[in-house]
Order: C-alpha cells, then structure tokens, then sequence
C-alpha cells in the first residue's frame, strides 16, 4: 500500500528551480531513501513535504489524502515526523523535556487545567511521560534522560532529535542526513535504529543520507536527485551503479 | 550531594523533589510571615513593593525568559491594570472582581497585541511592542473623561467587605500571597504541554513548528498571559501608590522591568523574585551614589537611566544567566567542595545563541 505520494512537486526561488516535477510513491513499512549532491533540492524537498515551504506545483498524498495545502504545525498529526539536517534541538531543555515536546501533537489538557495542574492535567503528563520512556528505552538515552541538551555530544544530539520525532508516534518519519557528522561506529548505531524503527515500530522511513555504506544497508529503494530532477528510482545496488548517479556524484 | 533515585513518573512532576528544599522554603515563608513582628513600617512597604514587581516580573519572564520574545511595553500592561482597577473601584466594583477584570483587560490586550505582532520576532518585535506602550500612554492621557488625562486618578484602599487595607502588613500579605499565588501558577504552567511549546519556541520555531506547535497561537497565549499577571501587578501598584497618573508607565518603568529579568536571570523564576528584590533596592543604591558623587538632583533622571543601561550591558557580558545564575554557582560549589570545575557552566552562553534574540 502507498502511504506517501509526491506528484509533480516544483519550486523554485527566484531564478533557482530548487526542485523539478519530482514524482515519487513510498509504500507502507518501506525504508526509502533520497541521495544526490549538494545542491540537488533534498532538502528542499523535504521541507515541500513537511510544508515548512508552499509547493509551486504538483501535489503531497498521504494515506490517500491530499495534504498540499496544510498548515505546517498540523502536519506532525497526521503521522509525518522529521529531523533536521543541522540539528534543531531544544538547547537549553534536558532531553526528558525535548522528548515531551515530541509528545504535543498527540494533544493535552485545556490552558486553565495545566494552570491549575488539576488530577486530569496530571493524568495526561504521566501517560506523555510514559511513551517518552519507552523511546528512552529504545534508543538507549536513559543515562542522558536529564542533561541539558547543549551539553551532550553531537552524536548523542543526533539520537535525541530521532527519538523526539518518534514520541510523536508517526507512520512516517522524514530523516535528513541521521549519520551526518557521527563516526563510524554511531553511523553503525544509527544505521541499526532505523532498521528497528522500521521493524519494532513498524514506522516508514524516509531519509536523506549521503553517507553509501548506510544507504546500502537499510534501503528498500533510492531514488537519486540532481538538479531538483529525478535521475532513477531502483535498488540500492541498481542506483549506486546507474552512470548518470555517478556522473552526478563525481563530476562528468 | 544529593542523587535522587527516581521510581515513579510523579518523581520528576512534583513540585518539592527534595526534603530539604522543604525545611528551607518553610523557613522563608516563616520568616516572610513573621515579617512584620521585626520589621518596621517602611522595610514592610518595600516587601510589598517586592510582591507587586515580583508579578510583573514573572509576567515578564514568562514572556522574554521563558518565550524568548522580548517587550519594551510591559508598562503598558501594567497602566492597563492600573487604570482598569481605578476606575472600576469608581463605580464600586467589589476588589475581588476588579483585580481579577484588571488581569483579564490586559491579558485581552496582549492578545490583540499579538494579532500585529505574530510574525515578529527579535529587535522588531520590541520596537512593536515599544510602539502598542506609547499608544496606551497616548490614549491613557488623551482620554480625559474616563481617565482624568495627567492629571491622574486617586485610588483609594482596598476594601474586601467591612475589612479595609488600611495598614502597611495588611498590604504586604496580599501582595505576597498573590505572589505566591502567580509562582504557583507559573510551575504548573511550565510543568505541563503549554510551558513546554514556549520554551520550544524560545529555542527553535522551526521545530517546534514542525512538532505541532501552531506558533501564533502560542504567542497570542504568552502575551495573554504576560499581560495579565503584569496587569495584576498595576492593580497591586495603584492601590499601593494611591494615584496613578499616565507618566508613571513610560518607556523607563519597560527598561525596569526588562532589566528586573535580565539581572534576576533570564529563564527561571527565582531570577524574577530576586531580581523584583534587586529593582526595588536599586533607588536606595542610586541615592548613595548620588550622594558619593555629590551629583544633583536635576540629573536624576539620566542618572537613573544611565545606571539601568550599564547593569543590563554588564550583567550580558559577565553573567548571562542573572543572580540566580550566579547563587547556582556559589550553591553548586559548596555541594561539591573542593571538586568544583569552571568549566561546569561553561555552555551558559548558549543561550544568547537562541534564534530570538541574535
């Protein structure tokens, strides 16, 4: 079943055409994933998805509803959590609270409640605390569970904005570059939780990922970007051969 | 030093983690409720005088602290307040009312602020906020009918049924009961979703964007709120001061209280209380200096400004993170004596990193 549908997305600043009538369909419980050079339009397309920028053209489909022109705020909701290429993390909260930010889409009580923090407005901070530990739990982060988030390491950064995507409880996570700027090893590490976020928590994966050793290892399919325009949609091992991804990649 | 072990979610909710944060919060509300036994009259006065500024305070931090949004017009919230209770007083509404439509007005009016101002963040957003503080001081004046233009209003005691405030410790417990009251308000509200999604804004709209944050309605919130605990608070003051005139809520009584969060330190609730304390010293200390230096009295004025500049200039540059930031330190270091590092805060400065305020 096709859970996510870009049909003919455009956009363009000024005189860039950032992103050219990409079309593409990810299926239910897949791990798909977007590669191409700097420049190509990734992460432009990413924030079309996640309605950070209007669409110039073409049309989103998710869950077979068309979610083009929908506020930004709503979009987490329906189910389409993200990260960010450059981590955007709450700096000045522990984790514990960044990881209950996650949890605002799924709803609260009402303003006077919380005021009054009455037993219903407890209830609802404790069922919150709840899932938030079983992404601790998952993403091994108990031991950073009540540092500040500017302190902690870049990698251990990187985990905590994965694990706030997830305390949304998405069916469909958009991951911009989740290895960028780890080691080999944290690259390992990540490389493992998106297998288990698609396995455990049956979550569909979208990423953007340049690092091609990960690439290879999680993805069902890629799909190779350049110039906003789709070079090829296949097999990991179909994509990374293609000549013109090559060409793209190293220069003709 | 104390390792809490944590075995159930209500651990990290309650609002007393440790016992002996217990014995010391008990000490202080016996010595605030004895107060008046060993204090004289006028040291009383100030005490409520730190209550009132307290509350503006915490309307102000929860604003620029906690939300990252900085306001040069909370006078104006604070004048709304003021002149609300005054005239509502006029027409007899009983004080439990009228405090209470007080906070409401100005709360109502930083929610039409926000209308204007959603989309600004930063520098624009103080210069808009400046702008909404001369208009309410334009119309405070103008409007002569209802509000005596500058020839101000006189407001008379409290009056709550047959008992009346007419003495100094009447005064002081409620202004720090209210105090207490609005604290206890702020760590619910910080404890829960709504304190969360500010804060989240302060540090990164875009994600919190991306969370489900619809960031307009939260700001319209926060000014909502500011403005009704600092209206409060100029309800507080106008019965406190027995007459209100426009002059007294102008762009100097703003500076006062960004200066009060920015010396208490920005982001914490102790930091408005201490820094309420601070302002509520600070006149008694420019007098001295006033003195020391044998200035007249004619420079008061550009004495007064020129003292909030420079503490607000040396308070960014060598302490970011307030008083309190400061007493963590001191507290921090006598836990962990001899072990004490430097370079355990060495990451404060974040903070001015944030989005809103670079």
């Amino acid at each position: 079943m096709t859970l996510f549908e870009g049909r003919n997305l455009d956009r363009q600043f000024g005189g860039i055409h950032a992103v050219r009538d990409v079309s593409f369909a990810v299926e239910e419980g897949e791990i798909f994933t977007i590669i191409g050079p700097n420049g190509a339009g990734k992460s432009t397309l990413f924030n079309l998805i996640s309605r950070i920028y209007d669409l110039g053209g073409g049309s989103l489909v998710y869950d077979g509803q068309d979610i083009s022109r929908i506020a930004a705020h709503k979009v987490v909701g329906l189910g389409i959590a993200r990260t960010f290429q450059n981590i955007e993390l709450f700096e000045n909260s522990t984790v514990l609270s960044n990881l209950l930010v996650g949890r605002h889409s799924r709803g609260g009580p009402a303003l006077w409640r919380e005021l009054l923090f009455t037993p219903a407005a407890r209830q609802s901070e404790i069922a919150h605390r709840e899932r938030v530990e079983d992404v601790i739990d998952l993403l091994d982060l108990q031991e950073h569970r009540d540092a500040r988030v500017g302190g902690l390491p870049y990698g251990v950064r990187k985990v905590v904005e994965l694990g706030r995507a997830l305390t949304s409880q998405p069916r469909l996570i958009l991951l911009d570059e989740p290895s960028s700027g780890l080691n080999p090893d944290e690259t390992e590490d990540m490389s493992y939780w998106i297998q288990d976020i698609r396995s455990q928590l049956g979550v569909t994966v979208l990423m953007i990922e340049h690092d091609m050793s990960l690439v290879g290892m999680v993805s069902d399919r890629v799909l190779a970007l350049d110039h906003g325009e789709v070079l090829a949609i296949g097999q990991p091992e179909e994509i990374m051969s293609d000549p013109r991804v090559i060409e793209a990649y190293l220069g003709g | 030093m104390h390792v809490p072990m944590k075995t159930s979610y209500n651990d990290d909710i309650r609002l007393v983690r440790q016992r002996g944060t217990l014995v010391w919060y008990g000490l202080l509300a016996l010595a605030l409720l004895a107060a008046p036994m060993y204090l004289g009259e006028h040291h009383i006065a100030q005490l409520s005088f730190v209550g009132i500024y307290a509350i503006a305070g915490l309307g102000a931090m929860l604003l620029v602290g906690y939300t990252g949004q900085v306001s040069l017009g909370q006078a104006a919230f604070m004048a709304i307040g003021a002149y609300t209770e005054a005239i509502l007083q006029k027409f007899g509404v009983p004080f439990a009312a009228s405090l209470v439509l007080a906070g409401v007005m100005a709360g109502l009016m930083g929610a039409i602020l926000s209308l204007s101002t959603a989309r600004l963040a930063g520098i624009y957003l103080a210069i808009a906020t400046l702008a909404f503080a001369f208009i309410v001081e334009e119309v405070l004046t103008r409007w002569e009918s209802l509000t005596n233009g500058s020839l101000g209003i006189l407001v008379r005691r409290i009056q709550v049924g047959s008992f009346t405030f007419d003495q100094e410790w009447k005064f002081y417990y409620l202004s720090i009961g209210l105090l207490v009251l609005v604290l206890w308000l702020m760590i619910n509200l910080l404890r829960s979703r709504t304190g969360r999604a500010l804060t989240a804004m302060r540090d990164s709209e875009i994600s919190a964007q991306s969370l489900g944050i619809q960031l307009a309605r939260y700001k319209a919130i926060v000014l909502a709120l500011s403005g009704a605990l600092t209206g409060v608070a100029g309800a507080l003051y106008a019965h406190r001061i027995q007459f209100i005139t426009p002059d007294q809520f102008t762009i100097m009584a703003s500076v006062e209280l960004l200066v009060l969060v920015v010396v208490g330190g920005l982001g914490s609730l102790h930091g408005a209380v201490f820094g309420a304390v601070f302002i509520v010293m600070l006149p008694q200390f420019i007098v001295l200096i006033r003195d020391a230096f044998a200035i007249s009295t004619s420079y008061q004025a550009g004495l007064d400004a020129g003292v909030y500049g420079l503490l607000m200039v040396l308070f960014m540059l060598f302490e970011p993170q307030g008083l309190y930031g400061r007493w963590q330190k001191i507290k921090l270091y006598l836990d962990t004596f001899p072990f004490y590092r430097k370079a355990t805060f060495r990451r404060q400065r974040m903070f001015q990193k944030s989005e809103q305020l670079r």
